[in-house]
This record gives structure tokens, sequence and C-alpha cells, in this order.
């Protein structure tokens, strides 16, 4: 599906529309309560039925599972994902979690596998579900699985443990990925209630305000038509990458956003440190490799959109956004001074967060 | 529709300028190099003439469609995609093709129609900075006094570029120091005009072949007709920032023209330098994660990605230029993004390939040396520094110094 475009950063008029509602409630639903959801270790009662009125996860599901049948599109997922994480990235994992889910299945399930989970997820309530990928391993790599099943009759047997699952404990269906006996990378549909799947939650040093949990499988057992028919593990790891270098730019423009107005406001020696150039200097450079950061993850999702080969521009965008969101977030708890290092103030807090986005795997996928 | 690939007639433009490179440009790249003073290379002669055949209308902020008419991709992201495939072959070349010069972009976008009928063909360099004015342009001694129908220029100029070679040189000089910015214009003064010395060629580290000329004027004098623009000096605050701003808008197209050069220049080593990694077995393929690479192919990854964002910054300021957009704040961002880049991605691939990288038999040393100008001229890191700051914290030149 080769097209002959111009080169062009304009969005749609439904992107600029649906760009500025989701920035609104971003500001107003996630930012606003993200330091209280960050303490307490978990999103308020009822926020993710809030989230609901977004209408992210049943967009890109066919009509006939109930669903707006609109078409699926990283880009459009990559700029909601960037406003959404512009609020707060732990909630923004949260509130994208079963759209992952969703897409995983979109692209990788057969006609009757849609047919059989996408009902699930269509429904008036928000339904979490999740994807779990990540493994408790320095090196970690998705081609090499600890995780494994191996096939039993009519079904599958797995076992494994998967860490850092957003939404882990709550997800009514989790897409684990495991190495499958003789054939590598597999995907498979677990439902929680499953007999040796267990959840429990675990702390880290950032996204605190979302459930994070680590999943273990103990002879899990799921039929032979959970596990997704047209997986593509590269792919999926490429989406991901793709989602979370969207996810810190969003972090890193609000970071960015922030420290403008205080270094305005902030004085010493009697003018306002922005007057000085190695405050200004620091404010240049994380606008000049923010935008580089954008530019990259949208180059990777608009080739993903156009069926573009895109797995070389989704490794940069992540090596990029990786190093770049780190030094962002590092100047931005520096320019407040001990202001940025109290917990009155969100700089210590997307700090932490930002330092997930190197190691976060499959948890959006766009 | 947000696309960030290039549409089938800049693939072209791109194919066309790569040819030119990679036959014209690179077999000549290191003979040029080692002669460093000469003429025009004669290998150039027949290349300036197709450039001018090709060249498009610069300008593209009155052509500009409306909103709804949809993007357009022209003279502006032409130039980036061509000049990057150019670099790649040789930017000191490029700088030498007769009809280049800055003096040209300055004639065509404020010169009368009788002054680019005059000079738009020849080859016009810009003489802006003086032994004690550099970056701050405002600052130029340079003078000029109209005596009967002629101006009359007195000062020096140096780090000309085609200050030698050029048939002509627009030249910045003041009509009344006292007056500042306001009085700063712009002369176009003909090769050979009376009391037009040319003092030295500089000898340099890097971009030998481009010639780089000290210029003194004693009592120069040039026809009447031959300033650019207005010759009144602006008296209101208002007048002021937009005479001297009309100058400075000339650079918010060239800077990401200069961002290009640093592209071109980089991806040149970079791509030697993964053909002699190669043969090493050192393949980034892409195929394992940051984390799970050797260093070495970690560090071609940062490489690959610092020269694509850099790339597509260039490309959005070029882009927005087409489409009518204000971009002084991109041009800039990305004339810093892509000059530190270039620095950066040379000298790592000279250390990278050892002895190789750092040999006179190979090209990777050259790169390194040419690279480094790319992030001084037209404006310093540290001057793009401050227009990128000044702009997203709203303060003046007089707050952020």
């Amino acid at each position: 599906m080769s097209q002959d475009l111009p080169f062009d950063l304009s969005l749609s008029e439904e992107q600029r529309i649906t760009r500025e509602s989701m920035r609104r409630y971003a500001e107003r639903q996630l930012r606003a309560i993200a330091r209280d959801a960050d303490e307490a270790g978990a999103a308020p009662e009822g926020f993710y039925t809030g989230t609901m009125e977004l209408g992210l996860g049943l967009l890109p599901i066919p009509e006939v599972h109930g669903g707006a049948d609109m078409p699926r599109s990283p880009m459009s997922n990559v700029l909601n994902t960037e406003d959404l994480a512009y609020g707060d990235i732990s909630l923004a994992l949260g509130t994208l979690a079963p759209l992952s889910f969703i897409n995983a299945v979109l692209d990788f399930g057969n006609e009757a596998q849609q047919e059989a989970f996408l009902p699930r997820l269509a429904q008036e309530h928000f339904v979490p579900a999740t994807v779990a990928l990540t493994e408790g391993r320095a090196t970690f790599d998705p081609a090499q699985l600890a995780t494994k099943a191996r096939q039993d009759g009519d079904s599958y047997v797995i076992d494994g443990e998967k860490r850092l699952v957003i939404l882990g404990a709550s997800a009514e269906l989790l897409l684990v990925i495991a190495d499958l006996e003789g054939e590598g990378p597999a995907a498979f549909v677990v439902d929680q209630g499953s007999d040796g799947l267990s959840a429990e939650a675990q702390d880290y040093m950032g996204l605190r305000a979302v459930e994070t949990a680590t999943i273990t499988l103990k002879n899990v057992r799921v039929p032979a038509s959970h596990r997704l028919a047209n997986f593509d593990l590269e792919r999926l790891v490429d989406l991901g990458r793709i989602g979370s270098a969207a996810l810190a730019v969003g972090c890193c423009q609000a970071v960015l956003d922030y420290c403008i107005p205080y270094v305005k406001e902030r004085k010493a020696f009697g003018e306002p440190i922005a007057w000085r150039q190695s405050v200004a200097f620091m404010i240049s450079d994380m606008a000049i490799e923010l935008e580089g950061m954008r530019l990259l993850v949208w180059r990777a999702a608009s080739r993903a959109e156009q069926g573009l080969p895109f797995h070389r521009e989704a490794h940069l965008a992540k090596t990029y956004a990786a190093e770049k969101a780190m030094q962002i977030g590092t100047n931005g708890v520096q320019l407040f001074g001990g202001a940025g290092f109290v917990r009155d103030y969100p700089l210590e807090m997307w700090y932490r967060n930002l330092r997930a986005v190197a190691l976060l795997d499959a948890a959006t996928l766009v | 529709m947000i696309n960030l690939e290039l549409p089938q007639k800049l693939i072209n433009i791109q194919k066309m300028s790569h040819q030119l490179a990679s036959g014209v440009f690179r077999p000549i790249s290191r003979k040029y190099d080692r002669i460093e003073h000469c003429d025009t290379p004669e290998e150039l002669k027949p290349v300036a003439q197709m450039m001018a055949s090709i060249r498009p209308a610069r300008g593209g902020k009155k052509e500009a469609p409306s909103a709804d008419a949809g993007t357009v991709n022209g003279a502006n992201l032409f130039a980036i995609v061509g000049g990057e495939e150019l670099c790649w072959g040789d930017v000191g070349l490029l700088l030498s093709i007769p009809g280049s010069g800055l003096g040209n972009a300055a004639i065509n976008a404020v010169g009368t129609p009788e002054q680019k009928e005059k000079f738009g063909k020849l080859y016009c360099a810009m003489a802006i900075t003086e032994p004690g004015a550099g970056s701050d342009s405002a600052a130029i001694s340079t003078t000029a006094r109209l005596d009967g129908d002629e101006w009359v220029l007195n000062g020096e100029k140096i780090y000309c570029t085609a200050g030698q070679r050029g048939d002509a040189i627009v030249v910045w000089a003041t009509l009344d120091k006292s007056k500042g910015k306001a009085a700063i214009k712009s002369f176009i003064v003909p090769q050979g005009a009376p009391g037009l010395t040319l003092v030295r060629v500089e000898d340099k580290m890097g971009l030998r072949i481009s010639d780089t000329a000290a210029l003194s004027f004693d009592n120069c004098r040039i026809p009447k007709e031959n300033i650019l623009g207005s010759p009144e000096i602006a008296d209101t605050e208002e007048a002021r920032k937009k005479a001297f701003g009309g100058v400075m808008q000339t650079f918010d197209n060239t800077r990401p023209a200069v961002a290009a050069m640093a592209l071109g220049v980089a991806r040149a080593a970079l791509e030697i330098t993964r053909e002699i990694l190669e043969k090493e077995g050192v393949k980034a393929d892409y195929s394992k994660s940051l984390y799970n690479s050797t260093a070495i192919e970690a560090e071609l990854y940062r490489m690959e990605a610092d020269l694509e964002a850099a790339r597509l910054m260039t490309y959005k300021a070029a882009w927005m230029a087409d489409n009518g957009q204000p971009n002084s704040k991109e041009a800039s961002m990305c004339k810093a993004k892509a000059g530190r880049m270039g620095n950066y991605v040379t000298l790592k691939c000279v250390e990278l390939c050892g002895e190789m990288g750092y040999s006179e038999q190979r090209l990777l040393e050259k790169l390194a040396r040419d690279s480094k100008i790319i992030d001084i001229f037209e404006g310093t890191q540290q001057i793009q520094q401050l227009i990128v700051a000044r702009n997203l914290l709203g303060l003046s030149s007089r707050e952020l110094k």
C-alpha cells in the first residue's frame, strides 16, 4: 500500500479535535489526581470507568463485535498516547492497557478469535485486559523467553513468570507471550480465573499510580483456540516500542511546559533564572531533543499505519526516546532545584516514571 | 495526513543528486582537500550549468497555499533533500559550485527585478563577519556613505565564503554606526570594484576546497543602485525591527539548508563506518535491543537515531517554510541539532574505525574535519540555542543575553 503522499506533519481534522479533548481530559482527569494516586499506589475508585467516555477501546473493534468500526490507526494511537501521558504516564498506561490487548487481537487473531474475545471488551463499562511480555531478567530479550508453553492434546500448558504487567491482577483477559516448545514465541489469551494463574502486586520506583503485577503461571491450561493464529513477535515488540516512546514524548512535553513558567518566575540574584544561559540552554536542549523524539515516533507510527516496514524506525524511536526522556526528566528536576526533589511538585514523580520508558516492552501497543 | 516519507518527486531529486555526488564529488573529494587553494575546480563547471537549469525559485512564502488547499513540498524541502545528498559527496565542493553563494540567496530574497536580472546568474558571496563582529552581526563597523551616484565602502571583512571566486560580494555595512541595526544595509560589490582588495584566502582545518576570503574595502566605490533594499534608516522601533528582521529572515531559510549539510556529512561517515565494521563481523541490523547489543552496535544505533532525528527536524523546518508557517524556532532547532550531531557522529566514526578512521587513505578523518564548521557558520550552536530559548521563554535579547 504505497501511496505517493507529500511529506506532511498536519493532523487530520479528526485528529486535531480528538487531540484537543484528549489533552483537556489528561490535564483535568489525569494530571489533577496523579500525585494522590502515586502516593496511594492506585488510581482512585471509578477512574477507569471515567475513561470510558474517551471510547478508546471501542473505536477499533469491528461493528459486528460490538465496536465503533474505526480503522485501526497506529498514528492516532500515538497522538492519544502522547496526550494521555501529558497528564500522567502511569494512568495513561492503565487507561491504554485494554486497547493494547484489543490491538494485539486485531493484528494477530483470526476471525474466530476476534469473535471470541473482542465482544467481551466491547462493553459499556471498563474491562481490564493487558499484554504480559516482560520477564524479570537483566538483558531481557523478548525472543528468548523463560516462560514456556507446550502443546498437550487440545490445549496448551504454560509455565513461567511475567513481571511489570500493567493491570495484571485485575485484568479479566491477559495476552501471555510464551516460548512454545519447538515453535518459538507465541501469544495465548489467558482468563484471570484460570487454574494455576496467580497475580501479586509489585511496587516499583515509578508507575505507582497504576497496578503493576507479577503474574505466575503454574501449569496453566488454555484451549488451543486461545493461541493467536497470526502472532508476529517482531510486530508486537515494535508496536510496543513506539507506544512506550510515545508515552515518553507526552511526559517530556509536560516537563518542558511545566519548567518554562517556573524558570521565568523563579528569581536568583535579583533576576529570573531564565535570563541565565546555563538555565535557558537546558530549556532549549529539552525542546530540541523532545522534537527529535516526537518526529522519530511519528515516523515509525506513520509507516506502520501505511503498511510499510517499520522495524528499524521503531527501534530508533525507542533507542532515542529512552535516553533523551531520562535526560529531560533529569533536567526538569534540576531546574527546580530542591523543589524538584520534594514531593509537593510533580518533577520527581515524572523523573521516576520516565525511568520506566527504557524497560517497558509491550505495555502500550499503538 | 501525517506522513514522514518523501514523495516520489523528492525521491527523484534525491537520486539525481546522489548520482552527482557519487559520480562527480566523491572521486575528487580527497584530491581537492589536498590542493585546497585553486580556482573553481574544472569538474564543477558543468555542474554549475546543470544546477542553474534545475534550481527551483526560492521563497515559498508567497506561493504558499491556504490551509485547506493541502500541504506542499516545495523549494525549501527540495533544497534540503538535494543538499544532504550532495554533501554526502562533499560539502566543500558543494559550496564551491558557482552560483551557490549565500549572496545569491540574499539577492533572490530581497533584490529588485533589475538586481535579480543583473546579478542573479552570477556567483555571489556574502560578507558579514569582521575581525570584531561575528555572531553579533549588528555590531559590524564597515561603513557605507553616499557620494554623488556612488556608495563608498570602508572596512574589513573576513571568513567570506567564495570571496575569492565569487563574481560579486554582498557586503553588510552600516550607514551610521550610532543608529545600530537599523542602519545596516547590504551592498552588491562586483569583483574588481575600485578599492576592493583580496587580503588572503584562509588555510582551514576542513572545508578546504571552499575559498574563505579576507577582504578589505578602502574607499571602495560601487553604483548607487547596488544597495539591496531601501537606503532609508528606519526611525521607529517597529520599522527598525522590521528592517533588520527582514535581513535575518534570510537565515530562517538558510539554516535548515546548513543543517542538511551536516546530515550528508554524517551519513557519509556512518555508511563508511558500517562498511568497515561489517568486514569485522559487526552487524547492527536492529535484531537486538540497545541493551542486548555490544558497545559498538549500540553506538551505531545511537548514531543512526541521532542522524534520523536531526533529519526529520530539518525536514520539518523546511516543510513549514514551504507552507508559509513561521519557522524561526524550528530552523534554529534543526541547525543546533544537526550541527552537534554531525560532530558527534563523524568523530565517533573516526574513533570506532581506529587507524582506518584516522588515516587519510579513507574519507572519515576528512568528514570529521569538514563537519566542525557546520556547527559554527550560519550561527553557532550557542546562537541557535539562544534563539530557541528566547523563543520558548518569550524573552528579549536584552533579557537573555
